[in-house]
């Protein structure tokens, strides 16, 4: 069972610089073709200063920080037995190359469900970038299965 | 061209996304570009040592794919909020096909927008994600 104590822990702050080619990368590993997500240009024209990063991008950040696995590794999930529930962003403004975006997260709940034989991590996020805007804000439920 | 609110209707359709079979490079790829290089996804020892037949895709991925559905109809900026729930796991084979359907006009935060409900389903037509999606129109 995990230790309810962590409920209201905060992660150590992750910061990811938004870079062009690990954008194009990303485009990449997802088939997207559609040019303002590769090409700067392209962005300019679609009203961008530079390359936006795309909607599920910003879940990089802790996962590039480790302060993602550090904290199943905290709470004492085994890999095998975790799984991704729910994932959900609220956007603000557009993150770009050249932004650097700075994500903040608490684990909001912790709860079983069917007996103890599942458990839930929910773990609520705010990404800012380098002028302290509001860039987005993130939810992730957590699944450990017993 | 972006969708215009008043010609939007309840129950249009977005294009579709149908993707080839999942394989193991498009995995691979995902993990280095996502950041998510959890092992159980791309190293066949450590999927069989946990239990499962072979690696299966990151949910994030499929995540992502639904994201292209919603970018290919209406510009990222236009996009308010994106919600996924991951009901099943997409396992190396399948032909995922994400599709989205607008499902209510409404007014949010003085904007137009419309609710988009999302999935993302295999050639069987097992449903891996469900997801939601609001967008703004001008």
């Amino acid at each position: 069972m995990i230790d309810r104590k962590w409920i209201g822990h905060e992660l150590p702050a992750s910061v990811l610089p938004i870079e062009r080619s690990r954008l194009q990368f990303f485009a990449k590993a997802i088939g997207e073709t559609d040019p303002v997500y590769t090409d700067a240009a392209a962005a300019r024209d679609a009203g961008y200063p530079d390359i936006p990063a795309p909607p599920t991008f910003l879940f990089a950040a802790e996962l590039d920080s480790g302060a993602a696995f550090a904290l199943i590794d905290a709470l004492q999930i085994p890999i095998a037995k975790l799984l991704h529930g729910e994932q959900s962003f609220s956007y603000h403004r557009p993150a770009c190359v050249g932004d650097t975006v700075t994500v903040r997260s608490t684990v909001s709940d912790i709860y079983a469900k069917k007996n103890g034989a599942l458990e839930f991590v929910v773990k609520t996020s705010r990404a800012t970038n380098q002028h302290d805007a509001l860039v987005a804000e993130l939810r992730s439920v957590l699944v450990c299965r017993h | 061209m972006t969708p215009i609110f008043d010609t939007v209707q309840v129950g249009d359709e977005l294009p579709a996304l149908h993707l080839s079979p999942v394989d193991r490079t498009t995995l691979a790829l995902f993990a280095g570009a996502s950041g998510d290089h959890n092992p159980i996804h791309i190293d066949l020892d450590v999927a069989r040592r946990a239990g499962m037949p072979d690696v299966f895709a990151q949910g994030m991925l499929g995540m992502a794919w639904l994201g292209r559905v919603i970018t290919a109809w209406a510009p990222q900026s236009a996009l308010r909020r994106f919600d996924a729930r991951f009901q099943g796991i997409t396992q190396l084979g399948n032909a995922m096909r994400c599709s989205g359907r607008v499902v209510e006009k409404l007014d949010h935060d003085g904007e137009h927008c419309v609710r988009i409900e999302l999935q993302s389903a295999n050639q069987f037509g097992q449903i891996k994600i469900v997801g939601e999606a609001l967008v703004a129109l001008p």
